[in-house]
């Protein structure tokens, strides 16, 4: 890939990242934390590797993508906007009464969403379905997950990995969001899902890790999913829960808190400045 | 006396005969010899998948298939479907409103001895109460078929309620038509009506007849979609006779009795006895033993219908 295009995706994942606190902001309500860690993954997964067409939301040839860790909609919803699939300014009704971004995903209100997920666990399970009718109806679309590395703790998770596994949905890619934190703090702490590669080994996946912040090596590991027949993947992203918002950086109270006005201020600022450098490059 | 036949056997049966449809999927949690959705998998291999004992994930699975433009029937016991799967059933199923289609066998006590971990008393309650979802708890053979037909050609999420005892056929295949959300009058009366759906149809028809040797003439209503309900058909009844009796194999609470007297205390409140499983877990027995320790009987029926007779004010 291009040096311009990479600096092309990094630029979108500024924006993306900006409407993440706008939205969240508008709400005062929502999940900034996750959301900002899953960024760069869904950047590189809709402007680069899916195959989905802003104009056709429901094209049954499409890429399919699910967030099984539905409350980081805001993250979602922003990519979308930014993609095509309904305008930008809609963001800002997020979570309100009149507005069709409700606080979970719902596949039938928002033009991109391929699952309504919100509970976790459910997500991961409805992705293998989707995989499953791909290779029952011989398409060649793949689909797309993103779980958080605390919903893990989740026993459906196991479940639907062993189904993948069972039913070889190599068109299947999940990446495991792994910022370490959930809302009571550390993930090992709380519940450890650790040793999380070896399990996947033994669940007979296909693993693979990667930076969840570097768009490149994201697009890499997709790039190697792809090419890995007879098995699913999951691509352990390392990542940073509220990355790129300064005080927002690894703190678990960031998980579903909004910023006040001087705090929604000053991430913009931060935002706006990594947009600078990034434009004079 | 008529054939007998489970409903459970008249699913698997309906599922091998309307599913040359490709976009018919059946998916099953280890128990496709017992929910018959076997009798699906011996036609049709590459579209049955067995998803182990694992309802939950079955169930997201579904919907994960649905959303692709199958219409998925997911089958394992009522127990386990409408119990252990309930919230994948609500957030993954009904919320966005997808095409699976949940067979659920095994409902009520009529399981027998596998005990009460097994008898699931409470799936109508659990099911009815979520928004977008079609319950149907057929009476018979015939009535399975044509539900499970109307279940492929409705768009949305249905629940079907089955059981593993053999029953007998009450329906003549020629004349038998299903419409969803239509109850059937299956045989006319003006003393007292007793509205029943399930195994306990049959079972109400009897009480008809041990009614009509002490004079007093019964109407018999087969409330086979029990969401949406028949809200007509009730008032009808209701205002020609008075008195209503329910009689189902499931707790009062929150079933079908609970279903008509929310029909009636809403449009024309009449008195109402419900016969059904008074609030208690089931326990292991015959199945037709089971249904008489819990007065699940024609007898039963009888009995209630002349306490309502007792009850009835004159409008």
């Amino acid at each position: 890939m291009k040096k311009a295009e990479i600096k092309d995706l990094k630029k979108y994942a500024v924006k993306i990242r900006k409407h993440i606190i706008d939205e969240v902001y508008s709400a005062a309500s929502g999940h900034p934390g996750g959301s900002l860690s899953c960024t760069d993954i869904l950047t590189a997964l809709y402007f680069t590797e899916m195959r989905v067409d802003p104009k056709r939301p429901v094209w049954e040839d499409r890429d399919r993508f699910v967030l099984s860790k539905g409350h980081c909609s805001p993250a979602l919803y922003a990519v979308l906007a930014e993609r095509g699939f309904f305008p930008k300014e809609d963001l800002l009704t997020f979570r309100k009464a009149d507005s069709y971004l409700e606080g979970h995903p719902s596949m039938k209100n928002v033009p991109g969403v391929d699952m309504s997920t919100g509970s976790l666990g459910q997500g991961i399970s409805a992705a293998v379905g989707m995989a499953m009718a791909g290779k029952l109806d011989k398409k060649d679309y793949r689909v797309y997950a993103i779980v958080g590395d605390g919903e893990l703790q989740e026993g459906e998770v196991w479940e639907a990995f062993m189904a993948a596994a069972h039913y070889k949905l190599d068109n299947l890619t999940v990446f495991l969001d792994y910022n370490g934190l959930q809302i009571d703090g550390n993930i090992c702490d709380v519940m450890s899902p650790e040793p999380v590669a070896d399990k996947f080994s033994a669940f007979c996946w296909n693993v693979l890790k990667t930076d969840g912040h570097n768009i490149e090596k994201i697009i890499e590991s997709i790039g190697q999913a792809k090419d890995f027949k007879g098995r699913p993947t999951i691509i352990i992203a390392k990542t940073i829960k509220g990355k790129g918002v300064s005080y927002m950086e690894n703190q678990a109270g960031w998980h579903g808190s909004a910023p006040n006005k001087e705090q929604r201020d000053q991430a913009m600022a931060e935002l706006d400045k990594v947009l600078a450098e990034l434009e004079v490059e | 006396m008529a054939d007998k036949i489970a409903t459970r056997e008249a699913y698997g049966n309906a599922l091998a005969e309307y599913g040359s449809d490709t976009k018919i999927v059946v998916f099953d949690a280890d128990l496709s010899k017992s929910t018959k959705t076997d009798n699906f998998r011996k036609k049709y291999p590459e579209r049955f998948f067995n998803m182990g004992i694992a309802e939950g994930n079955m169930m997201a699975t579904a919907a994960g298939m649905a959303s692709c433009g199958k219409i998925v029937f997911a089958s394992t016991f009522a127990m386990f479907a409408a119990g252990r799967a309930f919230e994948q059933i609500r957030n993954s199923i009904c919320y966005p409103k997808l095409n699976v289609k949940i067979g659920a066998t095994h409902a009520g006590l009529s399981v027998g001895e596998d005990g009460a971990s097994h008898q699931a008393i409470e799936d109508i309650a659990i099911m009815r109460a979520i928004p977008n979802m079609t319950v149907i708890s057929p009476a018979d053979a015939v009535e399975t078929r044509y539900a499970v037909k109307a279940a492929i050609e409705h768009e949305g999420p249905v629940y079907l309620r089955l059981g593993r005892l053999s029953v007998p056929v009450i329906y003549d295949e020629s004349n038998y038509k299903y419409e969803l959300g239509k109850g059937i009058t299956l045989s006319d009366g003006n003393d007292v009506t007793i509205i029943s759906t399930g195994l306990m149809v049959h079972a109400a028809l009897e009480a008809k007849a041990l009614l009509r040797e002490e004079g007093i003439n019964a109407r018999v209503i087969d409330i086979h979609t029990i969401k949406p309900i028949d809200g007509d058909i009730i008032v009808k009844a209701a205002r020609e006779t008075g008195v209503i009796v329910t009689a189902e194999e499931h707790n009062v609470i929150g079933g079908l009795g609970s279903a008509v007297a929310e029909v009636l205390s809403e449009n024309y409140p009449v008195p109402l006895i419900r016969v059904g499983v008074k609030d208690k877990f089931g326990k292991s027995g015959k199945p037709d033993i089971l249904l008489q320790m819990y007065g699940l009987t024609a007898t039963d029926i009888a009995k209630e219908a002349k306490n309502a007779l007792k009850k009835k004010v004159e409008k």
